[in-house]
């Protein structure tokens, strides 16, 4: 699949805007969903993960071929979101967790509508659960467990995604995962 | 080995693949005697699980689409191409007329010689063109057979043939997410194959024409 994404990049390099959607098809769900884990809300998620592939198109001239696209792209979208969160006024963090529960809820609905077998709802639940309890992290906590855990990138990308040491995203990912632990530990 | 520092900390190193052999017989021993940190790293690789099946989410079904939407438009010289490449013969016609009208041969051949537009502010050093910070270049820039290093402000178009655009930190920066471009009030177009340079030169000729 890199080399499909290699193929493309070319492409838009040259000029060929339509090669573009092949990037953004291949990569929406993973930048969407690395946003709304960043911001907790569906509709500013789907706004910054746009505008992360506009970015990444209006720049793709400083993208060095010889890296990886995909930490170019999670650099982007991560500072975006990163960008997003600085400027929240401060009640606006009360107004993103009621706004994420009205989602929550929204979800819940959903699912029991759908009439899942017993034990399916229970994982669905719980994975509802870990979500929600990844997503009170403080950010800097949270981006590194995701982009180590969810979006299974190395530490070392994670540096260059964040544009942090080494030993500060080590340091985090320790931290993270013992405030994690005591989160999980009664599930 | 103290419970809550020294071994909790080894675990750590664990998780992240960091454990010298010397460590690993250390943390191993502790936790064959130690209860409490046994349970600690077994919480620990629990919740490494767990985290892993957090909900997934995918992007709106029109996604794709929204952000094609969104895109600054696309420069005219790829519709252009892609007629081009369903059309050889016209377009080899084409291009013959309009390299017989130019001189065009002339100019493609005198290759590796560093072109650039005249303006009185570039400043050119060995084969690269500056534009000096604090200084704004009016007018379009060209610059063939060469780099260009933006500091200051270019007034116009860049079109940039067989070059390349450098900027001051560009070991530091490589993969920075703004284009080096930022002092350019214009379009920023790079040539470098003789196709490109074609259509360069068609479009610059056509340009002449409509404006006498
Ligand atoms: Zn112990």
């Amino acid at each position: 699949m890199d080399q499909f994404i290699i193929e493309k990049i070319k492409q838009v390099k040259k000029g060929d805007q339509s090669a573009f959607a092949d990037v953004v098809s291949f990569y929406q769900d993973k930048i969407y969903q690395h946003c709304l884990r960043m911001l907790g809300n569906a509709h500013e998620a789907e706004d910054m993960a746009q505008e992360a592939f506009i970015r990444a198109y209006v720049n793709i001239h400083s993208f060095d071929d010889r890296r990886k696209f995909s930490t170019w792209l999670y650099r982007i979208a991560t500072n975006l979101t990163i960008d997003r969160i600085r400027k929240r006024k401060p009640d606006y963090y009360l107004d993103a967790e009621i706004r994420g529960t009205e989602g929550l809820d929204m979800y819940s609905q959903l699912a029991s509508e759908e009439r899942l077998p017993g034990e399916q709802v229970e994982s669905l639940e719980l994975q509802r659960y870990i979500h929600h309890e990844i997503s009170q992290l403080p950010v800097k906590y949270r981006s590194i467990i995701m982009l180590r855990y969810l979006e299974e990138f190395s530490l070392q990308e994670i540096s260059d995604i964040l544009d942090i040491p080494l030993g500060t995203v080590k340091t985090r990912i320790h931290r993270g995962r013992e405030a994690l632990r005591k989160r999980l530990r009664h599930v | 080995m103290k419970c809550n520092k020294e071994s909790v900390e080894l675990m750590h190193k664990y998780l992240d693949g960091d454990l010298c052999k010397e460590e690993e017989i250390q943390l191993r021993t502790h936790l064959e005697t130690c209860e409490a940190c046994q349970h600690h790293f077994h919480e620990l690789k629990r919740t490494i699980t767990l985290i892993k099946s957090a909900e997934h989410f995918a992007a709106p079904n029109d996604f794709t689409q929204k952000v094609m939407d969104r895109l600054p438009t696309e420069k005219k010289r790829v519709t252009y191409k892609r007629w081009f490449k369903t059309h050889p013969v016209l377009t080899a016609a084409a291009i013959f007329f309009v390299l017989m009208m130019t001189g065009m041969f002339a100019s493609w051949s005198e290759d590796g010689q560093l072109v650039v537009s005249k303006q009185e502010e570039l400043v050119i050093q060995g084969d690269t063109v500056i534009v000096p910070e604090g200084v704004t270049v009016p007018g379009d820039v060209l610059v063939k057979n060469g780099k260009l290093l933006i500091k200051g402000t270019i007034d116009g178009n860049v079109t940039l043939v067989n070059g390349k655009l450098i900027s001051d930190d560009e070991t530091l920066n490589g993969d920075g997410l703004m284009a080096s471009a930022g002092g350019v009030n214009g379009e920023l177009e790079t040539v470098d194959q003789m196709f490109e340079w074609m259509w360069y030169q068609l479009k610059s000729f056509f340009s002449g024409v409509f404006s006498f």
